[in-house]
């Protein structure tokens, strides 16, 4: 029996000080009628080596492939440190900080982390996770409701370019109870939010206003005045955001002239192998005067009986172990081992590294635009500054073309013509600081091969 | 010695160059969203920061270090080929949204876990997007209510929770729009259904149950609360954090819940690395079928696919951006095919004789059971009450002197129906030995609390930190460092 210790000489031992026959007699106050049989759907034992080759063969039919998605989950290189840490038996199979004395380098690490995210943000205080980005919307949506005193409607303004999954998170979590999302169109040429499209607001109580940055089209938006317009009708602002993009953009804590009051987002970027979705990690940072009404566990500094510096788990009375029914949230376990490795990916790429990972980002994206654009029947979307992401519009459905990609050993980017029908045939791409010249002169050259060989739509 | 912040070793300038993209100039980011200074991340070698953090690993107490009982946590041993084969290279690089020709190696071993879960609980489906214990009961309950909904019956909106019930039990069912109705336990431990019958009515929902439940014991009676439930109209949702105490033996499917949570990171080993990542995987029975979150994987024999709302039109919807933990759920896949039908049988079998044996060593030796009449199933519940009236002692003060003796506490205060207990759960990993001398270690304590009861006030003596002062943690609030 793989992992199970005794030996028979064990049992008899153990069944005599217990004073019962035999272990079936342990369970002699389940109801016989209860008892289950044999579980013959479960196929038999596998050992080490027979789970390995299976595992193996099954990731080999897979294969790996030139990858040009993002849309919410992005391919940065992983230092190779990061990993060799996290995988640690200290750090892998310890569990939450409970035992503070006996967790001080989880804890001290979960501070460290806090620390960078809320910098990274320009926000003061963090969370020590939550799911993922878009669970982390939802949080922050439920988590402005109650931190907006004045605000009675419970109704968010969510831009139609944030990312459409986050999106249909939000109804499926928030919607139970009782919040209220009005979906604001996106500009037809700049693919961003603007200002005019509020105006219908103005005047209405509307608790928060969402803004996506960059946005799930990978288009900047008009951070400053939307979030000055947002303040000045009285809503909060929740600004969702990517992680790298920060080392070089403007942080949430400096949008407008009051700075973004919750933010959120997909901690992925930060040292997480795109691991076929998950797990990630959401990441929340927030004024000081709302973390009372912030979810998740938040570690704080402190000292020992003999006055030295510890780490332990407080503010714990917004949790549910404690406040039960009356919790911010339900969350219990989050995504600790994703954060260790966010954490050290960030110390090891530091604020320069991390900038040069943005930069890179922007600069490969942007020659992936031009080389794919070149390609007859491929045309840009928007006209607006981007990220690392772009809208093509393509004179055919993109399905058969990203089948026909594949085909080729190019994931050439998702399909958003469903979620987006007013665009056309529109394609996401993505070109992170892992795709070389040659990978996109790659793609644009079998784009080209394909597009040449069927006819146009 | 005191481990200093990482910020401390920043120097302005250090940096892990080898880690650097190249790229060339800044890019054109414009003027007026660009940022004016950099975020305070360190600035060290690449040396620095693995020292640092090595160093930081050995601070903790973990399973692959220390013995750790921690009632309703289930801290088994996390077998090292789940993260290897979790975390091969094609396995890794690949994107979610990859066409899913591209992806059926791993989609086959996502298909073959939702079909085993379904066949060691009983349950007709199962959906393995919840991201952790709590999710797969938000999950669960928002079924309950889509499925009352979908019947036009728009007044079920109470859920009852015995009073030892998980913290997260009530805390989902606020989450969901619901309103939360408390039931007593009996001294015995089981449900008080005189009380189960008065609270029943057109207005319930539900009830979420553990079994056994928080108090280690199983509920006997459960086909009686089964059908007091499901006569009022209401429906039976399973916490299934105690599953590792009946798996192969009782199936929650056959107890007559309609819908379950499992906690893969529990029962079935993944790791807890630190405060996740989980799996709350959820399993239903037929009347829940047609709301389980998104997405699933589908097979029609030759192909998997993913199964999303054109499939499930009623579906509750989508509760994470892609299909939830992926890396934890091939953990868990491949240590039930390790197990296998015989090895799933195994579990609970020596997860209940450790726990039954932990028990009588512990009785033997003088230690107080809340439940002494009963059986132990994966875990059982010592009380310290005789302790603190005799000697002053909390269970507080016995669990951090466990540290010193090099063992992780059990679960302490939990449930909190019981006084000063401790809710100990030592799991079928562990050898016999081990579970001697915990109980060795507990009768120390004990005799130093007659003698020397200052021995377990100021525990721990022999940790990197002495115990911690958590009121001023909260008053004084530091929870990010600043540059002085």
């Amino acid at each position: 029996m793989p992992f199970i210790p005794h030996t028979p000489e064990d049992v008899r031992e153990m069944l005599e000080r217990i004073g019962a026959p035999d272990t079936d007699a342990l369970f002699d106050e389940i109801p016989a009628g209860l008892r289950t049989a044999a579980l013959q759907e479960i196929p038999p034992a596998l050992s080490e080596m027979e789970i390995g080759r299976l595992m193996s063969a099954r990731a080999a039919a897979d294969g790996r492939r030139l990858n040009f998605i993002g849309a919410g989950a992005y391919e940065h290189h992983v230092p190779a440190a990061v990993w060799a840490i996290v995988t640690r038996g200290e750090f892998y199979s310890a569990y939450t900080p409970y035992q503070a004395e006996a967790s001080q380098g989880t804890l001290q690490l979960l501070y460290e982390y806090q620390s960078m995210m809320a910098s990274l943000t320009g926000m003061a205080a963090s969370n020590a996770s939550l799911y993922d980005g878009a669970t982390a919307l939802a949080e922050a949506c439920l988590m402005a409701v109650r931190a907006h005193r004045k605000s009675k409607s419970q109704r968010i303004l969510v831009p139609a370019s944030v990312n459409p999954t986050y999106r249909q998170v939000l109804q499926a979590i928030a919607g139970n109870q009782n919040l209220a999302f009005d979906l604001l169109p996106y500009d037809a040429t700049g693919g961003h939010t603007t200002v005019a499209s509020l105006e219908k607001y103005r005047g209405a109580d509307i608790t928060a206003l969402v803004i996506q940055q960059p946005n799930f089209f990978g288009t900047l938006e008009d951070v400053d005045a939307l979030t000055d317009w947002a303040h000045a009708a009285g809503m909060l602002v929740i600004a969702v955001v990517n992680p790298t993009s920060l080392a070089i953009l403007k942080p949430p804590g400096e949008w407008g002239s009051k700075g973004a009051d919750i933010v959120c987002g997909e901690g992925q970027p930060l040292g997480v192998p795109l691991s076929s979705g998950g797990p990630y990690f959401g990441f929340m940072t927030t004024r000081l005067e709302h973390v009372r009404q912030m979810p998740g566990r938040i570690v704080g500094r402190t000292v020992d009986l003999d006055g030295k510096q510890g780490f332990t788990l407080t503010l714990q009375a917004r949790e549910q172990h404690i406040r039960r029914s009356k919790a911010t949230s339900n969350i219990c376990t989050n995504q600790g081992l994703l954060v260790t490795a966010a954490t050290i990916y960030m110390s090891l790429v530091g604020p320069h590294g991390l900038a040069q990972v943005a930069s890179a980002c922007m600069e490969r994206s942007a020659e992936l635009v031009d080389a794919l654009t070149r390609v007859r029947g491929v045309r840009l979307a928007f006209d607006r500054p981007r990220f690392h992401e772009a809208v093509l519009l393509l004179d055919r459905p993109v399905r058969g073309v990203l089948e026909a990609l594949a085909a080729r050993d190019i994931v050439g980017g998702v399909d958003i013509s469903t979620q987006y029908p007013a665009l056309g045939n529109a394609l996401l791409v993505c070109a992170t600081e892992t795709r070389t010249g040659e990978d996109v002169a790659t793609y644009a050259r079998v784009l080209s091969e394909i597009m040449q060989n069927a006819a146009a739509a | 010695m005191q481990e200093k912040l990482i910020f401390e070793h920043s120097r302005p300038g250090r940096s892990a160059e080898a880690q650097y993209p190249s790229a060339t100039a800044a890019a054109q980011v414009p003027e007026a969203l660009r940022r004016r200074t950099p975020p305070r991340l360190p600035e060290v070698s690449e040396l620095q920061a693995v020292r640092h953090y090595t160093r930081l690993s050995r601070l903790n107490f973990s399973i692959d270090t220390h013995f750790y009982p921690l009632g309703s946590c289930t801290m088994k041993y996390n077998p090292r080929a789940c993260n290897q084969y979790a975390m091969l290279p094609e396995f890794l690089a690949r994107h979610p949204l990859a066409p899913e020709s591209t992806g059926q190696g791993i989609m086959q071993c996502l298909y073959e876990l939702q079909e085993m879960l379904k066949a060691v609980t009983g349950m007709q489906g199962v959906s393995l997007t919840p991201m952790a214990g709590a999710q797969g009961e938000f999950a669960g309950v928002a079924m309950i209510r889509a499925y009352h909904k979908a019947r036009l019956d728009f007044a079920r909106t109470e859920i009852i929770v015995p009073d030892a019930a998980h913290g997260t039990n009530p805390a989902t069912a606020t989450m969901c729009g619901c309103t939360v109705k408390e039931i007593p336990s009996l001294p015995n431990g089981d449900i008080d259904l005189n009380a189960l019958h008065a609270a029943v009515g057109p207005q319930t929902a539900g009830i979420m149950l553990t079994n056994p439940s928080t108090l280690g014991v199983f509920e006997r009676r459960i086909g009686e609360v089964a059908a007091i439930v499901h006569a009022a109209g209401g429906l039976l949702y399973y916490d299934g954090a105690n599953l590792n105490a009946i798996l192969g033996k009782v199936r929650p499917g056959d107890m007559g819940f309609d819908v379950i949570h499992m906690n893969l990171h529990k029962t079935f080993s993944t790791p807890h690395g630190g405060g996740g990542p989980g799996s709350g995987a959820v399993g239903v029975g037929e009347r829940l079928l047609p709301f389980l979150p998104l997405p699933l994987v589908g097979f029609d024999g030759q192909r998997y696919r993913w199964l999303g709302e054109k499939d499930l039109p009623q579906s509750i919807g989508r509760l994470s951006a892609f299909a939830g933990n992926t890396g934890v759920l091939l953990r868990a896949y491949v240590y039930m095919r390790m197990l296998g039908r015989e090895g799933m049988h195994r579990v609970s079998e020596f997860a209940t004789l450790n726990a039954n044996y932990l028990m009588a060593g512990l009785a033997a030796a003088g230690f107080e059971l809340a439940y002494p009449g009963r059986r132990a199933g994966h875990e059982f519940i010592v009380t310290l009450r005789r302790e603190a009236r005799e000697y002053g002692t909390t269970a507080m003060d016995f669990a951090k002197r466990l540290l010193d003796f090099g063992f992780h506490a059990p679960t302490t205060y939990f449930p909190l129906l019981v006084p000063e207990c401790l809710l100990i759960e030592p799991t079928e990993t562990e050898s016999k030995e081990e579970l001697d001398a915990f109980v060795a270690a507990m009768v120390a304590i004990r005799e130093e609390a007659q003698t020397d009861a200052g021995k377990l006030k100021g525990a721990p003596w022999t940790l990197p930190v002495r115990r911690l002062d958590d009121v001023r943690a909260a008053k004084h609030l530091d929870i990010a460092w600043v540059p002085a």
